[in-house]
C-alpha cells in the first residue's frame, strides 16, 4: 500500500463526535483519506458507519470536533455546500426521486452539478449537453435501457444502481458507498464492483466504502478502519486487519451470527 | 413553434388538447359568442382565476409546499392597483405604478415570510400563511381611511376602458365593441401571457429542481440544491404572478374590497380548483378553474331548470330546489376528487 503520506489528505476528521442523549454514537473518531485511496469501514450492526458518514456529508451536525476538506473547516456547512464542494454520497436505504424518470434522476443531479438549478427562463430539456451526460452515466450502471421508466417501479436493484449514478453525476472528489451492494441479485453485485473498481483507476477520486463481505473489501480495499461502538478501533493494512485480534473480537466476536450470514441489510 | 410557446410540455392526450383549445377559444371569442354583461364578467374572472390558480399550484403541486396566503398575495396586488387610481386619478400611470408596487410588496412580504418559516417543519409554514393571512386581513378591515375597510374602494378607470367609450357606433356581430370589450381583452392577453410564463418557469431549470424537492427534499439538498433557497423563491414567484392577477381583477372589478380578493373563502375556491384539475400541472390550473367558476355561475340556472322540467315530482323537485345549489356544488368536488384522485388531468392522460 503506497499511501502518500507527505500529501496533504483531502478529507480527514478530527474527534468527531455525535451524542444523542446519553448515546454516544461516533466518538471521537480521528482520520485521514488520501487521494486515489479506497478505504473500507466495517464495523458490526449499530457501530456507526453510517452515523459517521452523515456527518462527513452534513446530514447531521457534530456535537464536537470537526471535518476538514481540502484544507477547509466544512463542519458547519450545510449538506448542499458540501456537496457541491465535492463530497458525493450514495444512501444505504435507498433516496431517490420516486416518481420522476430514471433519466429525470440523473439529469437533476447533473444539472445540480453544473450549478444551472436557479435558471428560470430557458427550458430544460433544451440543454441537451445535461442530458447526454445523465444518459452516459446511466449507461456506466447499465440503466440506460431503462432511462424512460418511472423510478419508483424499478427493482431493488436497479435503485441501488442509480442510487451509486446520482453520485457520480455530481462528479464527486470524495466517494461515500454505504453498502452499495445490500440486497441485490448475484448478477447484480460485479456490476457495482466492477464501477467501484473503475472508479478508483482515477487518482484524483477518493473512495469510502461501507462494507460487509470480506471477499469485496479484500479484493478493493487499500485500508481498512474499524468501527465498534462509535469507537475507531482498527485501522490499517486489509489481510493484517482482518487478521488482528481486536477485530476478531469487535467484528466477528460480538455479533458471530453477521459471519455465517455473510450479509444483511 | 407552438411548442416552445408551451415550453416543450406538450398536453399528451388528445382529449386534454381539444378541452384545452376549446378553452382557449372560448375565452378568447367570448364576448361574442356569449353576449351579455354577466357571461362577459364569468369569463373575466375565469382568466384572473387561471393565472391565480397556476401560481398557487407552482408552489402546492410542483413544490410542495402549503401555504393559505395566497389570497393575500392576490389581495396585495388588487389594493395596489386600487389605492394607485384612487390616490392619483383615473390614469394608465396610476395602473402601472399601482400593479408594479403590488408585486413588489408581495413579493417581499412572501420574502420575510420564507425567510422565517421555510426553514422549519412545513406544517409551521401553512399556520405562519394562515397566522399573517389572518392578520392581514382585520389590518385592511381597520385601516379604513386608506384601504376603504370593509367597503373597499371604488375607483374609476381610464375612460378608453369603461363602457362608456364606444369604439365604433355600430353593433358588430350583434356585440357593442366598447371600452369593457377593450378591458376584456386587456385582462385575456395579460393572463395569457402571465400563464405562459408560469408554464415556462415550471418547465424550466428551476422547476425541476421543484419537482424534485417535491419529491424527495432530502435527496435534492445532498445533490447539492440548496432547498430552502429554492423553496423561498417559488414562494415570492407565487406571490407575484398572484398579485399581478389581483391588479386585473381590480381593472376589471374597478372595485376592490376584502370579500372580492382577501377572504378565506376564495382560499379554500382556489385549493378546490387545484385539486379538482389535477395537481403539478399547469393545464390542471386551467381545467379546475374554468369547471369551478362555470358551476358557481350557473350551477343555480342549470338547477332552476332541472326543476322546472321535474315539476310534477314532489320530493325530486324539492331536493334540485336553486336554493340547495351549494349543498349540490359539493357533492360535485367530493365526487370529481373520489373518481379523479389525480385532477381531470390526470384522468384525460390516462395515468
Ligand atoms: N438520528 C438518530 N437518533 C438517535 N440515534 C441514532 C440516530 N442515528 C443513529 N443512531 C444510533 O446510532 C448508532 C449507530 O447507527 P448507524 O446507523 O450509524 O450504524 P451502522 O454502523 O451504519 O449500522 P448498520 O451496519 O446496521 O448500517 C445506532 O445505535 C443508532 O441507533
Ligand atoms: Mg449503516
Amino acid at each position: 500500500m503506497e499511501l502518500r503520506k507527505d500529501e496533504k489528505p483531502v478529507l480527514s476528521t478530527h474527534d468527531l463526535t455525535i451524542r444523542f442523549g446519553g448515546h454516544v454514537a461516533v466518538d471521537a473518531v480521528s482520520c485521514d483519506f488520501h487521494r486515489g485511496t479506497l478505504t473500507a469501514i466495517v464495523g458490526p450492526n449499530g457501530a456507526g458507519k453510517t452515523t459517521y458518514f452523515n456527518l462527513i456529508s452534513g446530514q447531521l451536525a457534530a456535537s464536537a470536533g470537526h471535518v476538514w476538506f481540502n484544507g477547509e473547516d466544512i463542519t458547519r456547512l450545510s449538506v448542499a455546500d458540501r456537496t457541491l464542494r465535492g463530497i458525493g454520497r450514495a444512501f444505504q436505504m435507498t433516496n431517490l426521486f420516486p416518481g420522476l424518470s430514471v433519466r429525470e434522476n440523473a439529469r437533476l443531479a447533473v444539472q445540480a452539478h453544473q450549478r444551472m438549478g436557479m435558471d428560470l427562463f430557458s427550458m430544460a430539456d433544451s440543454h441537451v449537453e445535461l442530458i447526454e451526460r445523465a444518459e452516459h452515466i446511466l449507461a456506466e450502471v447499465h440503466l440506460l435501457d431503462k432511462a424512460e421508466q418511472i423510478t419508483s417501479e424499478l427493482s431493488h436493484g436497479d435503485q441501488r444502481k442509480l442510487e451509486v449514478a446520482l453520485m457520480i453525476a455530481i462528479g464527486p472528489q470524495v466517494l461515500m458507498f454505504d453498502e452499495p451492494t445490500a440486497g441485490m441479485s448475484v448478477d447484480e453485485v460485479p456490476v457495482v464492483l466492477d464501477l467501484i473498481r473503475e472508479l478508483k483507476q482515477d487518482k484524483d477520486r477518493t473512495i469510502l466504502l461501507v462494507e460487509h463481505k470480506m471477499d469485496v473489501i479484500r479484493s478493493l480495499a487499500d485500508r481498512i478502519i474499524v468501527l465498534h461502538n462509535g469507537e475507531l478501533v482498527a485501522d490499517g493494512d486489509p489481510t493484517e486487519v482482518i487478521a488482528s485480534p481486536v477485530v476478531q473480537q469487535a467484528y466477528l466476536g460480538v455479533a458471530p451470527e453477521e459471519k455465517t450470514e455473510g450479509a444483511h441489510v | 413553434m407552438i411548442v416552445k410557446l408551451l415550453s416543450g410540455d406538450r398536453p399528451r392526450s388528445k382529449m386534454l388538447s381539444a378541452v384545452l383549445l376549446l378553452i382557449l377559444f372560448g375565452l378568447l371569442f367570448a364576448p361574442f359568442l356569449f353576449p351579455g354583461t354577466r357571461s362577459l364578467d364569468t369569463a373575466a374572472r375565469i382568466c384572473i382565476f387561471i393565472v391565480l390558480v397556476a401560481s398557487y399550484d407552482l408552489l402546492l403541486g410542483y413544490t410542495g409546499v402549503v401555504s393559505f396566503a395566497h389570497t393575500m398575495f392576490f389581495g396585495i396586488g388588487a389594493y395596489g392597483t386600487a389605492i394607485a387610481l384612487v390616490n392619483m386619478g383615473a390614469s394608465y400611470s396610476a395602473i402601472a405604478l399601482g400593479t408594479v408596487c403590488g408585486a413588489l410588496v408581495a413579493g417581499a412580504f412572501a420574502f420575510v415570510i420564507a425567510l422565517f418559516s421555510l426553514r422549519v417543519k412545513a406544517i409551521f409554514f401553512a399556520m405562519m400563511t394562515l397566522a399573517v393571512a389572518s392578520a392581514f386581513l382585520v389590518l385592511v378591515s381597520q385601516l379604513s381611511g386608506f384601504t376603504g375597510g370593509e367597503d373597499g374602494l371604488s375607483y374609476r378607470i381610464p375612460r378608453e376602458m369603461t363602457p362608456a367609450f364606444k369604439l365604433v357606433k355600430e353593433k358588430v356581430l350583434g356585440v357593442r365593441l366598447n371600452g369593457k370589450l377593450i378591458t376584456y381583452y386587456v385582462v385575456f392577453f395579460s393572463s395569457l401571457c402571465l400563464f405562459l410564463v408560469l408554464l415556462r418557469m415550471v418547465n424550466s431549470p428551476f422547476g425541476r429542481v421543484l419537482q424534485a424537492i417535491r419529491e424527495n427534499a432530502f435527496r435534492a439538498e445532498a445533490i447539492g440544491y440548496k432547498v430552502v433557497r429554492y423553496r423561498s423563491v417559488a414562494t415570492i414567484l407565487s406571490a407575484v404572478m398572484a398579485a399581478l392577477a389581483g391588479s386585473l381583477m381590480a381593472l376589471w372589478l374597478r372595485y376592490t374590497g376584502p370579500a372580492t380578493t382577501l377572504s378565506m373563502d376564495i382560499m379554500v375556491d382556489i385549493l378546490l380548483m387545484v385539486v379538482i384539475g389535477g395537481m403539478g400541472s399547469m393545464y390542471g390550473a386551467v381545467i379546475g378553474a374554468v369547471l369551478f367558476l362555470l358551476t358557481q355561475s350557473y350551477l343555480q340556472n342549470l338547477l332552476g331548470l332541472l326543476q322546472e322540467s321535474l315539476g310534477s315530482l314532489p320530493i325530486v323537485s324539492e331536493v334540485v330546489s336553486p336554493e340547495r345549489w351549494l349543498l349540490w356544488l359539493g357533492m360535485l368536488f367530493i365526487c370529481s376528487i373520489y373518481w379523479f384522485p389525480k385532477g381531470i388531468v390526470g384522468r384525460l392522460r390516462g395515468t
